[in-house]
């Protein structure tokens, strides 16, 4: 953005993820840290659920609440619907809340919002200016400050509509959007973002693993910038399949009691709902997990404990969804499991330990698998995007609106990538090694700087700068089994991780481009190599010993 | 962006027979590039929308951004308001408050007075995490010694209460300037020595902002305006904070009376010696402005030429004066002169006419003698007094030129009775057409 931080006085920016089954608020404190805000009941993950009775607007848990005794009332997951017409949407999460209508060309609910008898028609926008209201009250109210402005998550398949009509509903609720950013990509800046974290070029996978869906993405990380190489999307899957996994089973249980099917009822449903939701997320902590439920059916009580491993066997299918959704993504990028440096995992979801341990099993040892269960520092997977969301309204807040605006314009993001690695191939003796600098994917332009060991008794040395192809080298037969395979691998679909294979990247040097020769290098130095790449492809390249004041300069 | 990847790895060396120019050769091309979109998100991504809008390269962002941050970062030094302590302050006694400088404890020295209470709170704030007794515990330190951080408490808290900090400001030492001595203004930078003391001065001023001291070219209203205002300097200094501590037990009212009155006289005292330092500051100071000697001189000098020409116009009115008085008495002489002249010709005029007339008479009486009073014989003495009381009459009656005419005709008429008669008679009958003389008046003629 410009040098000029001039902005618009009196903004005051917080991040805000804006999901369909919760959302998060989340600033930046004092400190300079990303901080989750919890609303004035302490959660941190407020349901996206708002429910009206007797012209009082609930909010929140209390309007999750609500689902049980006055679910006509109740409107939830909307967030999707935002921005479409009644055709192309899926009802099917809202079964059990207000049912969507057709309104116009959007989508409306018909609920008693009122003390007046008669049910009113309020389209989905007005719904989600009215969830933002609260949300904005709600970090008001925290804050002790006027919350002014906002930067929103949304997901990758957003459409352009969707993106106007977000933005109408948080302008109406009194917010200033300054931006909507890609959940994956406010993930990975969560991370990133961290003190400990360096800038460094990475492939990352981060799969959102949300409440009613599911989404991954495939992120190029190259010097800080993020591109998004591919997208998967699955809007089946989610916590609620896991969800329904417990209800399944409860209500099995419960059958066997009483030979009733608490699923017949619309209010038994409910009930089993948010208790088998609330059992899911203790498993995520625990290994036991308790329910009980006042009159589930026929005026019966019923209270069952489930542990988890029952838990993680009776959803091993719909775990092997998930995994397989990170793997389909990865295919669609065109890449390798071996590629992928790191894997986030954000989103409620992903809570569920085992989810991410079978991640560990797909990837490469090297891969992080960023996840509670897998990785100690990881961050509360639900609290990534909201966080990522606020960071980016802390660097933005400052901008004059068309400042921003340009800053986000295509004819900013839209860069030309490297197609190939570009490197230094270094022959020590026979051997040809190619030493990737920068890696393919590189937003351009783009500058890398290198440091090289030189021979151990000095002299001229030689540089050839080269472009590299990373290949994939299996070797096979192995006498015996590298690791241990969970019991699902026969869930992949994938034929290339069989069991007696190694597999390694390799690289191979794809075609020249420069040579460069440093002369008189003294004995135990090094040489600095710096690349620079032009968005026309045009390379500039610098060697020189460090400490040194002859460069060796060359352009392409 | 600028992280350098260290790869341990030793680079191959030059093969023989190896050359190009310069050292480079050029031997490929990259491979096209694929279009895609970055995500506008992350500082990094604002770096390279910062270069692409404005079209930079790395190196001149990386020199924009970080002469930015020299500039933040030596905005923040001045803003920096933490000073190591010294060692002795550390080891002071809180209840002896009123002798610590307060601005030291809380690490203010820069600024003194004109620390904001902005910056008091900051640097209290600094200073008690710093010395907390807590922290103290916390480190280790079984010291239970938390008097310096009762010294910051107090320091607070007579720094951000007004009326205390002025108390305290009245008789802050350390933030009084010294006024020059004569040697060393006479070497010169007048203005370079007295203007801090000034400023320092100045804080006591209840007007506020306080005129400044100038340099050689302010012009006379500024001087004037800045003496004038030092003169008639409204200070809020006061001496309390030397107070002598009164006593608070009810035992000995008198005792207590009579601190507060010392204290009382104490204060009055002080503050009578601080306004005469200050005039008499003000006195030396205005002794060695150059400037004030130059307006005076300026205004002798205007004095003198003012004097000058007054002078010059008294002179030149008188000169007119004496002038206009010679060509007056001038004119006096000739119109008399010439009014003498006129008068001695009238004279004249008249003694001939006189003359002439007596002549005249003297031939009117001869004439009638010459015909013998127009008696044929020796004429009786009435008929010669008959025609001389006409001749008389007639003479009475008649005026100068007509007489000299007349006595011409009677000349021309000699001894001709006749004709004398006659010219008598005409001139009695003229007289009587004149209306001079009654028919009949003049009998004989």
């Amino acid at each position: 953005m410009s040098d000029e931080t001039n902005g618009a006085p009196g903004r005051f920016a917080i991040g805000i993820s804006f999901g369909n089954t919760s959302s998060s608020i989340a600033r930046i404190n004092p400190e300079g840290k990303p901080e989750v805000i919890a609303n004035e009941e302490g959660d941190r993950q407020i349901p996206s659920v708002l429910s009206y009775i007797d012209g009082e607007e609930y909010h929140g848990t209390q309007a999750k609440a609500q689902l049980v005794r006055n679910s006509k009332n109740t409107v939830a997951y909307f967030r999707d619907y935002l921005g479409k017409d009644f055709k192309s949407i899926d009802a099917t999460p809202c079964h059990n809340s207000a049912h969507p209508q057709p309104h116009e060309s959007t989508v409306a609910f018909s609920i008693v919002d009122s003390t007046n008898e008669a049910p009113s028609t309020v389209t989905v926008s007005e719904i989600a200016t009215r969830h933002l209201r609260r949300l904005k009250q709600s970090a008001s109210d925290y804050l002790g400050k006027e919350v002014n402005a906002a930067v929103i998550t949304v997901p990758t398949d957003f459409s352009d509509a969707q993106r106007e009509a977000l933005i109408a509903s948080a302008n109406a609720a009194g917010l200033e959007v300054l931006q909507l950013i890609h959940e994956p990509v406010a993930a990975a800046l969560a991370y990133d973002a961290r003190p400990e974290a360096t800038v460094t070029d990475k492939l990352v996978v981060v799969a959102d693993l949300g409440g009613t869906r599911s989404d991954a993405a495939v992120l190029a990380c190259r010097g800080g910038m993020y591109s998004i190489l591919a997208t998967a999307h699955d809007y089946e899957l989610g916590g609620s399949s896991l969800d329904k996994i417990i209800i399944d089973h409860f209500a099995k249980e419960f059958i066997k009691k009483h030979k009733t099917d608490p699923r017949e009822d619309a209010r038994g449903l409910a009930k089993l709902k948010l208790e088998g939701e609330a059992s899911r997320k203790t498993l995520s902590l625990g290994t036991n997990a308790s329910l009980s439920i006042e009159s589930l059916a026929d005026g019966i009580d019923f209270g069952s404990t489930v542990n988890r491993t029952r838990f993680e066997l009776l959803s091993g299918k719909v775990f092997a969804q998930f995994t397989g959704l990170i793997e389909q993504v990865i295919q669609k990028a065109g890449l390798d499991v071996l590629d992928i440096d790191e894997v986030i995992f954000s989103g409620g979801a992903s809570h569920t330990p085992k989810i991410a341990q079978l991640a560990r099993n797909i990837f490469s040892e090297k891969t992080n698998i960023l996840a509670p269960s897998t990785f100690a520092s990881a961050i509360n997977p639900s609290e990534l995007a909201p966080r990522g969301a606020a960071i980016q309204a802390s660097l933005i807040q400052e901008f004059d609106k068309e400042d921003i605006e340009q800053s986000i314009h295509p004819m900013v993001t839209a860069t030309p990538h490297l197609k190939n690695a570009i490197g230094v191939e270094i022959t020590s003796g026979e051997a040809i090694e190619f030493k990737p600098l920068l890696n393919a994917e590189t937003a351009l332009p783009a500058r890398r700087l290198a440091q090289y060991s030189a021979p151990k008794d000095g002299g001229d040395v030689l540089i050839r700068v080269c472009e590299g192809v990373r290949e994939i080298k299996v070797t096979k037969p192995e006498p015996k089994p590298k690791e241990e395979k969970p019991e699902d691998d026969s869930d992949f679909d994938s034929d290339e991780d069989e069991e007696e294979e190694t597999r390694e990247i390799v690289w191979k040097t794809e075609k020249p481009i420069a040579e460069l020769a440093v002369k008189g290098v003294k004995a135990g130095s090094k040489v600095e190599l710096m690349v620079h790449v032009n968005t026309d492809l045009g390379l500039q390249i610098t060697a020189r010993e460090v400490g040194g004041q002859n460069a060796v300069r060359g352009a392409i | 962006m600028t992280t350098v990847q260290v790869v341990n790895v030793s680079l191959p060396a030059l093969s023989e027979g190896w050359s190009a120019e310069k050292d480079f050769k050029a031997v490929g091309t990259l491979s096209g590039a694929t279009q895609r979109n970055l995500e506008p998100v992350g500082p990094h991504f604002l770096a390279h929308a910062r270069r692409k809008r404005h079209q930079r390269t790395f190196s001149e962002d990386e020199r924009i951004q970080a002469q930015q941050n020299v500039k933040k970062t030596e905005e923040e030094e001045d803003d920096d308001i933490s000073e190591d302590e010294d060692p002795m302050m550390l080891s002071r006694d809180a209840k002896d408050w009123k002798s610590q400088d307060h601005y030291a404890v809380l690490g203010l020295t820069k600024y003194r007075w004109r620390a904001t209470p902005e910056q008091i709170k900051r640097a209290h704030r600094k200073k008690v995490l710093r010395h907390h007794p807590d922290k103290k515990a916390a480190m280790g330190d079984r010291d239970e010694n938390d008097s310096f951080f009762k010294c910051i408490q107090k320091a607070n808290e007579v720094l951000l209460d007004a009326t205390k900090r002025r108390q305290f400001d009245s008789v802050d030492e350390a933030a009084d300037v010294d006024p020059p001595s004569k040697k060393e203004v006479a070497k010169g930078n007048f203005f370079k020595l007295w203007r801090p003391v000034f400023e320092s001065e100045g804080r006591f001023s209840k007007i506020q902002p306080v005129p400044k001291l100038g340099d050689d070219n302010s012009s006379f209203e500024e001087v004037d305006n800045f003496y004038n205002f030092w003169y008639n300097f409204d200070s809020w200094r006061t001496f309390e904070y030397l107070d002598e501590d009164v006593p608070d037990d009810n035992e000995n009212r008198d005792q207590k009376r009579h601190v507060e009155k010392k204290n009382a006289n104490a204060r009055r005292k002080r503050k009578t010696e601080d306004i005469a330092r200050l005039r008499h500051l003000v006195d030396d100071c205005a002794a060695q402005d150059e400037r004030i000697k130059k307006f005076r001189k300026a205004a002798r000098a205007d004095k003198d030429k003012k004097r000058l020409e007054k002078e010059a116009e008294a002179k030149r009115l008188v000169e007119e004066k004496e002038k206009a008085r010679l060509e007056e008495e001038q004119r006096k002489k000739d119109a008399e002169e010439a009014a003498k002249a006129e008068r001695e010709k009238n004279k004249k005029a008249k003694e001939a006419a006189k003359n002439a007339t007596k002549k005249n008479k003297r031939v009117l009486k001869g004439s009638v003698k010459e015909v013998n009073y127009f008696a044929d014989g020796e004429a009786s003495a009435s008929q010669v007094d008959s025609v001389l009381t006409d001749v008389d009459l007639v003479i009475s009656k008649i005026d100068a030129e007509e007489l000299a005419g007349l006595a011409e005709r009677l000349t021309a008429a000699g001894k001709d009775a006749a004709a004398v008669k006659n010219a008598y008679a005409e001139e009695v009958k003229r007289l009587v057409g004149a209306g001079k003389l009654k028919e009949g008046e003049a009998k004989n003629f």
